[in-house]
């Protein structure tokens, strides 16, 4: 029923997600999120996670930080279980992995000053010396392009939503963590400052050494970031793969259809008519077989009876699919 | 601007009163669009490229302040009364907003909302209204019509319910329809199938649309012309093709380069727009883009430099120092 992951194991996986499932119950019916994904997230790498709204990419990411808790499988965070975890240890974890969510502004205590936002994760980990804290505060808030002098004694309103993603940025890494969860951290900004914020991140993963789970909906975004993407339908993986062979040579047709739906800045390229068929199907109740069959042109009868496996299908990428674009390497 | 224009909008500004001194949504805005043409207004968020359609639609917020003109089929909007512009709005005018789950009524049914629509403004009976409903959902690619008519906004996705406002929207035959940001809240494999619904249902009754959009990419395969607007005024108007191929206005340069390019290689740097637009109750004394602008120089501090024609037919861009001044040929 589940996929397994025939992923090569990468030399130094950071985290391994292993048959990830995960239910939500809603007035009685279960909505399947994540039905069986595994992944690895190799140290020092950027995995771009993408899928349209509802797939489970987001559900994944909190299932990963145990903010979420699964039904079953394994997330392993240097070899060390985290659904095993409870209490303390999983604090003592949680310091190391972080997370910067969609809505900056949001994110942010309205009532509350920058300094003091970004000196709680320091406070909940135990930094006692306000000194040592208000040094870190500076450091970080430097390092993300702002002034500390100007920001700390002020409030989030006072703050445009780029610089407010500056700010959620400074509070998930003045810990100095290893791995940071994104969950679209870019979609609710403007053209310009989106191009702000990825540099930034693209900075930052530099200069703390870090482990990225890039989760958003728009390949272009999340192509300008990641060594790897991962494409998500209804709770599970589609594709994996490098991300310049998978969008140079996408093997499963959903993402051949992300890719052409994308609108090209370029009036030469015609839009391709209707390359998309239908929506997808609820959650409540996914097609049986291959999840995304519904919207499928090449599906047949083998596609409603049999969950294709995730298998190799050229150099490191990885396929869940009974009929690819491209023949297996 | 040979042809007679559907609707051309005369120096048309909009104030706004707010607590922290007067907001400048829209500056000096011309802009004329002919029958059966797609305009594209770009721009990003705070430009007013919205309050400039509610302009046009006539339906700002009570305290704002419009001056100028915009003339629909002959009419001035400005000085049209309530209920001619009622009749006017929904028949010949017609308008898909953002989110569907707010234009649509939550507590009545589709059926209900677009057979009102076809009483209302076109006088027909129950029955007639009713099979051109399903006819109408039909067109816009709604699987079982008759039955969607019996249920309500919050039973569709996100994507029917942007259909059902284009089918309320395209009901009455519009002369001209101007869709505020009609993909911003779907997904992409959505966005395509809905532009695609737009342009067909478009080219089919050869009405005038506009498209409100902060995304270039949206633009450049669906429009005959692009107005890019920032911090309240036009900055640069051209027609599509011409715009892509040569830009004049350091903005559209600078916002084209900002978009991540699917055929880049990943880690890429991207030419991001440092800083961020004004304030609009703040205005900047010269060019609103020279705080943000690479090539701004002692003049763009002080004046605001206007529209102006570019070499190729129908460009014009309002800039101190266009990108490749007088290389333009014509398109």
């Amino acid at each position: 029923m589940n996929q397994h992951s025939s992923q090569v194991p990468s030399p130094d996986p950071l985290l391994k997600v292993e048959n990830l499932v995960v239910q939500y119950g809603v007035g009685g019916k279960t909505i399947h999120a994540v039905s069986g994904v595994s992944l690895d997230v190799a140290r020092g790498e950027t995995l771009g996670l993408v899928g349209e709204s509802g797939c489970g990419k987001s559900t994944l990411g909190r299932a990963v930080l145990q903010l979420r808790r699964a039904v079953s499988g394994r997330v392993l965070f240097e070899g060390r279980d985290l659904m095993a975890m409870q209490g303390d240890s999983l604090r003592k974890i949680r310091q190391r992995v972080q997370l910067i969510f969609q809505d900056p502004i949001a994110s942010l205590n309205p009532r509350r000053r920058i300094g003091d936002i970004i000196a709680e994760p320091l406070v909940i980990a135990g930094v006692k010396d306000p000194k040592k804290r208000n040094e870190l505060v500076c450091e970080v808030l430097s390092a993300v392009g702002l002034d500390p002098s100007l920001v700390m004694g002020r409030l989030p309103h006072e703050f445009s939503g780029g610089q407010c993603q500056r700010i959620c940025i400074a509070r998930a890494l003045v810990l100095k963590p290893d791995f940071v969860i994104c969950d679209e951290p870019v979609s609710a900004l403007d053209v310009s400052i989106r191009a702000q914020i990825l540099n930034l991140l693209e900075d930052m993963k530099a200069r703390y050494g870090l482990t990225l789970l890039f989760i958003a909906h728009d390949l272009a975004v999340v192509k300008a970031v990641s060594d790897r993407v991962a494409v998500m339908y209804l709770g599970r993986l589609c594709e994996v793969g490098p991300s310049e062979q998978l969008f140079a040579r996408p093997a499963h047709p959903y993402t051949a259809l992300l890719i052409e739906a994308i609108p090209v800045p370029d009036p030469d390229v015609r839009p391709v008519e209707s390359v998309a068929v239908g929506e997808p199907p609820s959650p409540m109740a996914p097609p049986s077989g291959c999840r995304f069959r519904t919207r499928c042109p090449r599906a047949d009868k083998r596609c409603t009876e049999e969950v294709p496996e995730l298998r190799s299908i050229a150099p490191d990428q990885f396929v869940a699919c009974h009929h690819p674009l491209i023949p297996a390497a | 601007m040979t042809e007679r224009a559907l609707l051309s909008v005369e120096n048309v500004s909009v104030n706004l009163p707010t607590p922290r001194g007067n907001l400048r949504a829209v500056d000096q805005v011309e802009l004329t669009i002919g029958p059966g043409r797609t305009l594209g207004i770009v721009g990003e968020s705070g430009c007013g490229k919205t309050m400039l359609s509610r302009a046009i639609l006539q339906l700002l917020p009570r305290k704002a302040k419009l001056t100028g003109r915009v003339l629909f089929d002959g009419q001035d909007l400005v000085s049209l009364g309530p209920e001619r512009l009622r009749k006017l709005r929904g028949r010949s005018l017609a308008v898909v907003f953002q989110d569907p789950m707010t234009s649509l009524n939550p507590v009545l049914t589709i059926g209900t909302q677009l057979i009102e629509t076809l009483q209302e403004h076109l006088g027909l009976d129950g029955v007639a209204a009713k099979r051109r409903s399903v006819e109408l959902l039909a067109a816009v690619g709604i699987p079982a019509p008759e039955q969607r008519l019996m249920q309500y906004p919050h039973q569709l996705s996100g994507g029917m319910r942007q259909r059902v406002a284009i089918a309320i929207a395209l009901s009455c035959e519009p002369k001209l329809l101007i869709a505020d940001e009609p993909t911003t809240a779907l997904d992409v494999t959505i966005q395509a199938q809905i532009l695609d619904l737009l342009a067909r249902e478009q080219r089919r009754r050869q009405m005038a649309m506009i498209i409100i959009t902060h995304d270039l990419g949206v633009v450049a395969g669906r429009t005959d012309e692009v107005a890019v607007m920032y911090a309240g005024r036009v900055v640069e108007r051209a027609p599509t093709p011409a715009l892509f191929k040569k830009m004049h206005m350091p903005y559209t340069e600078a916002l084209l380069a900002a978009i991540p390019k699917i055929d880049a290689a990943p880690h890429t740097t991207l030419p991001a727009i440092s800083g961020r637009p004004p304030d609009p109750t703040r205005p900047v004394q010269g060019c609103s883009f020279s705080p943000r602008c690479r090539y701004a120089a002692g003049q763009c501090y002080r004046e605001k430099p206007l529209l102006t024609a570019a070499e190729s037919s129908g460009h014009q861009y309002a800039c101190f120092h266009p990108i490749q001044p007088q290389a333009g040929l014509p398109a």
